[in-house]
């Protein structure tokens, strides 16, 4: 079998008097209003390909065609124009008995509104799918209770749908889903339903199933913070047409348009961009084989206190302190072991930006990035951080410090060489600063 | 504007008669079935002392609803009785139970395609919307052409005049399901019979009800004008009493026709409803079970080495 697993090519949805004209209209480029007298365009040139194991979202505000492209991938809406393709097998154009076919093998839904049978209990709602299979009784509602566990719900086949609480019915619609043992999975805004900490909760525990099951899970929603949260891969879709596909990192740092780059404007970008989104080439660091005074001139090159150690293979070994540093250089060592300290707060790779703050505040050294084998692979310091979260291109690109302050001991020798008298004259000078003010507000009075 | 006139009512005239010639056949087949089925409940329900007949519906009326209905049922059938009115009472409870099922028979086909097919809807509306509205005398007329005078041109009249809103609900009913759950079985890769039979009509069914209670509500109003047309019955006495201004008989038949509507419009209502009303004798029944069961268990859980043992004897006997 091949990796992809659902393929949409030039999909066409026209609603109205005369779908098929307004079609080769669109095609010859007139715009979804020009083509409004011959009907209306819900789907416009669709074209994308969902991989074998993938979520993929399709975002869209109301009205931009996702919940009709859902319907076209099993067949509830016939597309106008384009095929549709499923584990290579067309669905577009085919009769209405093979599509139930693939429809009950392969394909199976969650609904924005559950869609449960309210008059059938949660079991026999779970088991509707093998019942259409035409499973015998007794097996599929032992399936159905094996199924009802793994969505949290053990026990809890009697109840009928309505005395359950909205993420549960969700659930149950998710389990009647599971229970079609079909690959592909198509949410319709299946979360939106729901309020805020049950979907957030919904959403990882889809995410949980999705890494023991690996279904292949077409995802609609109008949210993009959940879009960005669930999705492998998004696709943007405005006013019928899909305006850009990418992860959720492309999406977020390089949008294909204004109207993308106004839409990720209100996302919650620390929970979607990570570390190595962000993270800036290491410094200082030295390898576990330099001196002190490699060291040392790293940390005043780089204007720090301490600076990272490294062993073979860039493998984050520990942190050395100036102070240390300098008593090694007087003692007359060679090799930093000795004042070797653990390095107190690193971050994986793969972390996004909201589990960074506290890490970063507690970190003495920018923090430090590390992948998968504890590798540094960069460094991340506060004000990065802090400009991550603002929008814009280069909020990720390296950033350019401030004039750094002048040497403590510089200052101290300026401000001791003594051509003014310190103490009078800072008095006097407040005193002066105080008369004057008290003037001001005479004469403005 | 001499002479100018479409002769329309002729022209219906002439089909009629067309229609007595050459249909006759076919005439009289429907009205052999329909004499044969509303004599034969008629006479069913004559047919064992009346108090047994109270009794069934009495039963039937707790089994639907609560024992209060039952107990009304008891009073307003005895009152029947009492005021000399069984039989006639049971041939309109004949006549309208027939008339019902009829209508019901092809209301609910009708209104399940219409709600199915658009074409068949925008036909049916007009059809629909004359046959309530053309007054219900005007059916008697050709019904007696065909029938003659008698019960047959009565039931005939009152199926059409009853027929409407039997369509119209079960439509709404299956149209107002909704429609993701309708999609749902079609995404599992449900036939339309599957969708129809396991998801459509079940939800719309309180609907569907409905409309057969108002079948029933309109077959019952008929049940004076089916009197016209010579059928026995409630109806009958109402038309005589009027054509002798006799007061007392007009009462006491038109309160026993109320009386028969309040049992069968109850009873059809609850219908609706069955399974949610708490006072019916099955919730009754399910509810006391319920606790039997939980007194029971929670008697056996106290004594816990016991009941293990003791299974473990059965167990092994």
């Amino acid at each position: 079998m091949s990796e992809i697993a659902l393929e949409a090519r030039n999909l066409f949805k026209v609603f109205g008097k005369n779908p098929s004209q307004a079609v080769r209209r669109l095609k010859a480029g007139e715009s979804r209003t020009a083509v409004d007298d011959a009907g209306t365009a819900a789907v416009i040139d669709a074209s994308f390909t969902v991989n074998r194991g993938e979520i993929f979202v399709i975002m869209g505000l109301s009205g931009s065609g996702k919940s009709t492209i859902i319907r076209m991938l099993n067949g509830l809406h016939d597309a106008t124009s384009g095929t549709v393709t499923v584990n290579g097998d067309p669905i577009t154009g085919i009769p209405n008995g093979q599509l139930r076919e693939i429809r009950r093998d392969r394909i199976s839904m969650v609904f924005q509104h559950f869609a449960l049978l309210p008059h059938r209990s949660v079991a026999a709602n779970v088991a509707y799918p093998l019942e259409l299979k035409g499973v015998a009784k007794a097996e599929r509602l032992a399936k159905a209770a094996e199924i009802l566990s793994l969505v949290g719900l053990e026990g809890l086949g009697e109840k009928m749908p309505s005395e359950l609480s909205g993420g549960m019915q969700q659930r149950v619609g998710i389990a009647r889903a599971l229970a079609a043992d079909s690959d592909i999975l198509l949410m319709d805004e299946a979360f939106s339903a729901l309020d805020p900490l049950i979907r957030r909760e919904m959403q990882e525990q889809l995410l949980e199933l999705q890494e023991k099951l690996q279904k292949t899970i077409v995802f609609i929603t109008h949210d993009l913070n959940e879009a960005m949260f669930l999705g492998d891969r998004i696709a943007v879709m405005r006013d019928g047409r899909i305006v850009q596909i990418g992860t959720p990192e492309d999406i977020l740092m390089d949008p294909a348009n204004d109207y993308v780059e106004q839409f990720v404007q209100d996302v919650d970008r620390a929970r979607v961009l990570t570390a190595a989104n962000v993270m800036e080439r290491p410094r200082p660091v030295v390898p576990e084989t330099a001196g002190p005074r490699t060291a040392l001139r790293q940390m005043r090159d780089a204007y720090m206190s301490a600076t990272y150690v490294v062993g073979r293979d860039r493998q984050l070994l520990g942190v050395v302190t100036d102070r240390d540093a300098v008593k090694l250089v007087r003692s007359g060592a060679t090799t930093l072991d000795s004042v070797l300290k653990p390095v107190l707060q690193s971050v994986r790779e793969d972390e996004v930006l909201m589990n960074l703050f506290v890490p970063a505040v507690e970190s003495p050294l920018p923090l430090a990035v590390t992948d998968a084998e504890g590798r540094l692979v960069g460094v991340i310091p506060r004000v990065t951080l802090l400009a991550a979260l603002g929008p814009g291109p280069g909020a990720t690109e390296e950033i350019i410090l401030p004039l750094m302050p002048m040497p403590q001991a510089e200052i101290d020798a300026v401000l001791d060489d003594g051509w003014t008298d310190p103490g009078p004259s800072t008095s006097s000078g407040t005193q002066d600063a105080f008369g004057s003010g008290t003037e001001l507000t005479e004469e403005v009075r | 504007m001499d002479g100018f006139r479409i002769p329309l009512g002729s022209w219906v005239e002439a089909g009629v008669d067309w229609v007595k010639v050459n249909l006759d056949g076919l005439l009289d087949v429907v009205s052999f079935v329909v004499t044969f089925l509303v004599d034969g409940l008629t006479s069913l329900l004559l047919l064992p002392y009346f108090f047994v007949v109270i009794a069934i519906a009495a039963l039937i009326a707790w089994l639907v609803r609560s024992w209060q209905l039952a107990i009304g049922t008891v009073v307003s059938f005895t009152l029947i009785v009492a005021m000399g009115l069984w039989v006639p009472a049971m041939q309109t409870l004949g006549l309208v139970l027939v008339a019902a099922l009829v209508a019901v028979v092809i209301a609910v086909p009708l209104g399940i395609w219409s709600a199915r097919n658009a074409t068949v809807r925008a036909v049916l509306k007009p059809v629909l919307d004359f046959m309530q509205t053309m007054p219900a005398f005007v059916y008697l007329i050709p019904a007696i052409v065909f029938f003659s005078i008698g019960v047959v041109p009565g039931l005939v009249a009152t199926v059409i005049f009853a027929l409407p809103p039997g369509v119209r609900l079960t439509e709404l009913g299956i149209r107002g399901v909704d429609s993701e759950t309708v999609e749902a079985g079609q995404a599992f890769g449900a036939k339309p019979g599957q969708i129809l039979r396991g998801i459509q009509l079940p939800l719309a069914m309180p609907t569907i009800l409905a409309g057969i209670n108002q079948v029933i509500m309109l077959a019952l109003s008929m049940a004076v004008i089916a009197g016209m047309a010579g059928a026995d019955g409630l109806g009958k006495m109402v038309v005589e009493a009027i054509s002798t201004v006799n007061i007392a008989k007009g009462v006491e038949a038109g309160l026993g026709v109320v009386l028969i509507a309040v049992f069968l419009d109850r009873v059809t209502a609850a219908l609706g409803t069955l399974g949610q009303n708490p006072a019916s004798l099955p919730a009754v029944i399910r509810r006391r079970g319920a606790q039997r069961q939980a007194t029971a268990a929670a008697a056996a859980s106290a004594p816990i080495v016991e009941t293990t043992v003791e299974e473990k004897e059965l167990q092994n006997a």
